[in-house]
């Protein structure tokens, strides 16, 4: 099993001026498999975004468990999650977070080379398969939109992560762009083995991937 | 409805108080480091008034003895009844209750000669002359002296400090010189048909008032350096201003398109942030108006007894409040933030109402900004050069103008070579985090540029001063190893004695070199010829600028003469040049420095001394002896002729109190070196604050990328280091071309000597390593903020995306 989530709960504290504590994950539990794509959906505030920062060790839950590839990482320092994150998990985010003082070529090399497995070789397949061949010299200011978002995807796939996490990678494109980008990230994740966890609000676009599932409230439906 | 646009633009300050402590207090800092020396130079400026005012016969023509010695009281009567209008003045210091005083005695009565006595009027002239007697005092002398002394001490707020004045025969008595007289003031309007000067006192000559003995005119170039140093500290706090407006402008950027969307004319928007300024500005000056007396009062002390050993100008140790300065302070603030606010005002005004906040854009303009700086940069820095050869002899205001030339371009050219650098690095860097790191550091250099110029100007004034005080130090002790070549020195007050004490003197010493200065004109200027007796120690030691074979059998056979070196670059002369003493013109032998005198000298041997002046006598000598017979020595004199202790010195007491003299001038100037310094630490200090809430979005990705905030943290802490190094790389030609100028054409200019450079690698090493120490210390509250944020903090970035 890639990623086996297990009773999971988050829940934040009171904001000042209110007195209910938000209880945004109750007893979540899921599961992936490597070379599975599975589409997380839910209304704005379900606590999809929270899911995903849990399961890349960017927050910690309250209780249950989050397995990668075997292993509890609940318990886990904070050293020790950078380390999974650079070698296990590629992020791709909705703003596509690129960091815009290194050029494409950079980028795209960064969290494979950050992770001592950089691959020239598979890299320039990457970077070649989304189009982006043409534009390596280029700073991300100067790309588009859709382009940015091409360059994120490459950063998570160059360093051949085992789990992909993908929250809203196509909120901030058209449609069409949208659309061009989720079969650029489906056929490199399938081929790279990887599991894909994708959040997004578009019943459509989770109708491409391999399973879905609804969280709503915190709970999955 | 502008009410509400206020409270709304207002409110940015409330929620960044960082940022308002940030502008408040750069402001202040800077207002109060101008603000300081403002006071320190006022409270100075008005020391001399008050001494010019009281002591007025310095602005006086005055009758003196050639020989520099006392005039005898039977020559002032003899003037008197020739019809000659003059009156007597007895001056001379002592120790009254442990204070070294100077007393000045004159005769009331011999007004209208004496106008201006001007203290002494209140109380009437019958207490003054009449016993006991009265003498009058400014407050804190009178406080430390009343009760200690007789007579009564009267308090003159018109006195300068140290200073007593008192009718001359009590100050003949407190003296202990009753028969002699140190000048004759000559009042304006004398009889046509009196004798003439030289046939009634042969032994006397006129002393106009030399533009030499103004004291203002003398110190001049000391404020001079005071507000220079002032105007740079003002300019580095300036640096933290115009960071701080700039990113608070770039910050409210979108309110401002929302408050222009919803109906706020760009007018009223740009005169709510001008009344906005305002505020700061007068609230910023208040505060720094406030620091700056705490500083000048902390430092006033130094200065006053700078201004004493150095200049001999009377300066209080007490610090008044004056409007002037206060109000200077103030409009210095005002128009501080005018230069620091005024381009982000007008971009402002200039904004259209749909143009994006963009800061990336932003920096891509600064990037192509760096070409066109780098230009300017260069220009400025062609036109220091330039300035420093165009004027010769020097020019004060040409060497200033050169040193604001090279300072403002070396400021400007920094970022372009910290570019260039960083650039480099980045091609060379191996490695993910490397690679970012040079890259990284790159894009910060336009948030950074500003504390980085700060940096820059601060380190180069520290280099270039330190530079110049050590070339200083180490010239000046070898030269005083030169000049005082004797091992003790005896003033006998006459002639008459100067002969009695020789047979006591011929005892003791190995060898006595005769000793006489006087008052001449040297090519038209008012100055002082010296004899210089033949002797192997003057040879071996005198410092001689240009060296050259024959110059002391010269010398001694009265081919020529030495000059100093202030006389040579006042009259342009060179050797071989002829110079006139008193009319007779005689060949230059060579150039000497003569460091920490203000007026021409001359130096000539004993027969041509004796033929231009043949009735001086000598008074003083300079004797080689062993020290260790001195106290023998001077219990003989003071015992069988009357010597004071003050007439008998030995080198080591006058090496060690001109040393003292040395050090407190630059006591003052190391100060404020250490305050600019600290001044650009808290610019790095508040622009990585200011950065750091701008650069979550970009460091949040790293971390979600596997980077954890300790190395992040640390990264940064190496940023600042690294930044702050090569500033420090770069700020080394700049302080050297700084100590260049200060050495070879401000000093020239403004004291008429020139200095060796003297380079103290040591220095800069340290310099180098305290630079990096300020950049870390500044950079470690924000690195340690960012390696302890809390997830939620860095997870705000991904979430506040949607």
């Amino acid at each position: 099993m890639l990623l086996q989530v297990q009773s999971l709960t988050k829940t934040y504290p009171a904001a000042p001026g209110t007195d209910a504590a938000r209880h945004v994950l109750s007893g979540v539990s899921l599961t992936l498999d490597a070379g599975e794509t599975l589409a997380l959906t839910g209304e704005s505030g379900s606590g999809k975004s929270t899911l995903m920062t849990l399961i890349a060790g960017l927050d910690r839950p309250d209780s249950g468990q989050i397995r990668i590839e075997g292993a509890d990482i609940a318990g886990w320092p904070d050293r020790r999650l950078a380390q999974m994150r650079r070698r296990q998990i590629g992020l791709i985010f909705q703003q596509f977070n690129l960091i815009p003082s290194l050029d494409v070529a950079a980028n795209l090399a960064f969290q494979a080379r950050l992770a001592g497995r950089f691959d020239q070789g598979w890299t320039a397949i990457v970077a070649q398969r989304l189009g982006l061949d043409g534009h390596l010299s280029l700073y991300p200011e100067q790309l588009s939109g859709g382009q940015q978002q091409r360059v994120a995807i490459g950063r998570a796939l160059a360093a051949r992560p085992a789990l992909v996490l993908a929250d809203e990678p196509t909120g901030n494109l058209d449609e069409a762009t949208a659309d061009r980008v989720i079969d650029l990230m489906l056929e490199l994740v399938i081929d790279s083995g990887a599991g894909l966890l994708m959040v997004t609000h578009s019943s459509r676009l989770a109708a491409r991937l391999g399973r879905r599932t609804h969280l709503s409230h915190g709970r999955l439906a | 409805m502008k009410r509400a646009a206020a409270h709304a633009l207002w409110s940015h300050w409330r929620r960044h108080p960082g940022q308002a402590l940030t502008l408040v207090l750069g402001l202040a800092l800077a207002t109060a480091l101008w603000t300081g020396v403002q006071a320190i130079n006022a409270e100075a400026r008005a020391s001399y008034a008050r001494a010019t005012a009281v002591l007025t016969q310095d602005a006086q023509t005055t009758l003196i003895a050639r020989d520099g010695g006392t005039i005898p009281v039977a020559t002032y009567v003899r003037l008197r009844r020739a019809g000659w209008q003059v009156a007597p003045v007895l001056e001379g210091t002592t120790r009254l209750a442990g204070r070294t005083v100077t007393l000045l005695g004159l005769d009331p009565l011999s007004g209208p000669v004496l106008p201006q006595t001007a203290p002494l009027g209140s109380g009437g002239i019958a207490p003054f002359i009449g016993p006991p007697g009265q003498l009058y005092a400014a407050p804190d002398t009178a406080a430390q002296l009343n009760g200690a002394v007789q007579p009564e001490i009267v308090v003159s707020d018109d006195l300068p400090p140290d200073h007593l004045i008192g009718d001359i025969a009590l100050v003949a008595r407190l003296l202990g010189r009753p028969d002699h007289l140190t000048r004759l003031v000559l009042a304006p309007a004398q009889a046509t048909d009196l004798p003439p000067l030289d046939q009634i006192a042969p032994a006397l000559i006129r002393a106009d008032p030399a533009p030499g003995s103004d004291l203002a005119g003398l110190t001049d170039s000391f404020h001079l350096n005071l507000t220079a140093f002032a105007a740079l500290a003002f300019a580095v706090g300036l640096f933290i201003v115009h960071s701080a407006i700039g990113l608070a402008f770039e910050q409210r950027r979108p309110m401002y398109r929302t408050l222009r969307a919803l109906g706020l004319s760009a007018r009223a928007l740009t005169g709510l942030l001008a009344l906005e300024l305002l505020a700061v500005a007068l609230m910023a000056g208040l505060l720094g108006v406030a620091m700056g007396y705490g500083i000048a009062a902390a430092l006033l002390p130094d200065v006053a007894a700078t201004l004493r050993g150095l200049y001999g100008a009377p300066a209080r140790d007490s610090l008044g409040l004056r409007p002037g300065w206060i109000a200077a302070g103030l409009l210095m603030s005002l128009l501080g933030t005018v230069v620091a606010g005024g381009q982000a005002l007008w971009r402002l005004h200039r904004l259209p109402i749909l143009a994006s906040a963009a800061p990336r854009a932003w920096r891509r303009a600064s990037t192509k900004g760096l070409g066109w700086q780098g230009g300017l940069a260069g220009l400025l820095l062609l036109a220091a050069g330039l300035l420093t050869q165009t004027a010769a002899p020097p020019h004060l205001g040409s060497a200033f103008a050169s040193l604001a030339a090279m300072m403002l371009g070396a400021a400007l050219a920094l970022p372009p070579l910290l570019a260039g650098l960083l650039a480099l690095g980045t091609r060379l860097a191996r490695g993910p985090v490397a690679q970012w790191f040079w890259a990284d550091s790159q894009q910060q250099l336009p948030g950074l540029s500003l504390a980085l110029m700060a940096l820059l100007l601060a380190l180069a004034a520290n280099i270039g001063v330190s530079t110049m005080v050590g070339s200083f130090r180490t010239t000046f002790t070898g030269w005083l190893d030169q000049r005082l070549v004797a091992d003790v020195y005896i003033d006998a007050g006459s002639p008459e004695t100067a002969q009695a004490v020789l047979p006591a003197l011929r005892q003791t010493a190995t060898a006595i070199l005769p000793r006489i200065t006087t008052e001449a004109r040297l090519n038209g200027h008012p100055g002082e010829v010296q004899l210089l007796s033949d002797d192997h120690s003057y040879r071996d030691h005198w410092p001689l600028l240009s060296p050259a074979a024959g110059v002391w059998e010269g010398l001694a056979e009265g081919r020529g003469a030495l000059i100093n070196e202030q006389l040579a670059y006042r009259s342009g002369l060179a050797p071989g040049d002829p110079v006139t003493l008193d009319g007779t013109a005689l060949p230059i032998l060579a150039i000497y420095s003569d460091y920490g005198n203000p007026r021409p000298q001359a130096i000539v041997g004993a027969a041509t001394f004796a033929a231009l002046f043949p009735d001086r006598a000598v008074q003083r000598y300079g004797l080689h002896m062993d020290p260790e017979d001195l106290p023998a020595l001077r219990l003989d004199l003071e015992g069988r002729f009357g010597l004071r202790p003050d007439q008998i010195i030995d080198q080591a007491s006058i090496k060690a109190a001109s040393l003292r003299v040395f050090e407190q001038t630059f006591t003052v100037t190391a100060a404020l070196n250490v305050l600019t310094l600290g001044v650009a630490g808290v610019a790095i200090l508040t622009s990585l604050l200011t950065l750091a809430s701008l650069r979550l979005p970009q460091i949040a990705p790293l971390w979600a990328l596997g980077m954890t905030r300790a190395r992040l943290g640390q990264l940064e802490l190496l940023r600042a280091g690294v930044l702050a190094l090569f500033t420090a790389i770069l700020a080394l030609p700049v302080g050297l071309a700084l100590a260049w100028i200060l050495l070879a054409r401000v000093n020239v200019a403004a004291f008429g000597w020139r200095l060796p450079m003297v380079l103290f690698p040591g220095d800069w090493a340290l310099l180098g390593g305290i630079a990096v120490l300020a950049a870390l210390a500044a950079a470690a509250w924000p690195a340690r903020r960012l390696a302890t944020r809390p997830a939620a903090d860095l997870l705000k970035v991904f979430a506040s995306e949607r």
